[in-house]
């Protein structure tokens, strides 16, 4: 879990609904557990990048990562994390940036992008990614010319979002793990180039 | 057979449900672009009365300058059906 996690006043929510299930006798603290461990074992942006490094490097692949982001995270061996949603990827070009946000909540493809940064599920960043995106962008360090347009992606349905960056330039020579190494969780949210 | 198709233009419910919704409140009232059908999903306001009714769900998108006054960029939502008007 993200560093501050822990202390935040959610932190204390959860454990006091855990600590309801639990003596209501609906749920066990085994139970529980095995479920955090089997969500949070494999879930990792290493996952998501390795999906952006071969969409850039196999065009058939991009084109079915569109499409659909269920079927393509399968295709590398995904499959389990991205049940239960739909999954949807969403493509910068040079003159698009999208940044996803869930402002009900803190929806997210967990098993792609790993666990969700504290800053993801803080009501400032929930609030001010529709309002402002490229005053928060640019304090992720990410400015962004005037001319390209921003597309905020409100997941507040069953989809979740994936951004799938641009492709720098000058890579043509790296192999896919080299490419997947370029690309960052905060680029797959869409707070960081790539 | 949808209500709505790809280009048209919708307007989100202004009303306030007393329970669980997934229109979130800065879009209420405010007109947007249906960019595509997302899929066909039971509406959740009554999943959590244990109502179990599908309905289509459509991503929508908003311009800034419409949710906020100002901003150039765009926000994307999907909404259920049931949340949405013709707009003209």
């Amino acid at each position: 879990m993200s560093g501050e996690h822990g202390e935040l006043p959610v932190a204390a929510r959860v454990r006091r609904l855990e600590e309801r299930l639990i003596a209501a006798g609906l749920a066990t603290d085994e139970e529980l557990d095995e479920i955090l461990e089997r969500v949070f074992s494999s879930a990792s942006p290493v996952n998501g990048a390795r999906m952006v490094a071969r969409a850039w490097k196999d065009p058939g692949y991009h084109d079915r990562l569109l499409a659909d982001g269920n079927a393509a995270a399968a295709e590398l061996g995904f499959a389990s994390g991205a049940q239960g949603y739909l999954l949807k990827a969403v493509e910068n070009t040079p003159g698009v940036h999208n940044m996803i946000v869930c402002t009900l909540c803190s929806c997210y493809p967990t098993a792609l992008l790993g666990p969700s940064p504290s800053w993801y599920k803080s009501f400032a960043y929930r609030s001010r990614a529709v309002r402002e995106p490229r005053v928060v962008l640019a304090e992720f360090g990410l400015e962004l010319p005037d001319t390209t347009e921003v597309r905020v992606w409100d997941a507040n349905s069953e989809a979740r979002f994936l951004v799938l960056p641009l492709r720098p330039e000058s890579t043509d020579e790296m192999d896919e793990s080299e490419l997947a190494s370029l690309v960052t969780r905060n680029g797959l949210i869409g707070t960081a180039l790539r | 057979m949808t209500r709505f198709a790809a280009g048209a233009r919708v307007r989100a419910q202004v009303a306030d449900p007393d329970g669980h919704t997934r229109l979130p409140r800065y879009a209420r009232g405010h007109v947007g672009e249906v960019v595509e059908v997302r899929a066909t999903w039971q509406l959740p306001d009554e999943a959590v009365r244990g109502v179990f009714r599908a309905e289509p769900v459509y991503a929508v998108r908003f311009n800034a300058a419409e949710l906020w006054g100002s901003g150039s960029h765009s926000v994307i939502l999907d909404l259920w059906e049931s949340y949405l008007e013709e707009a003209p």
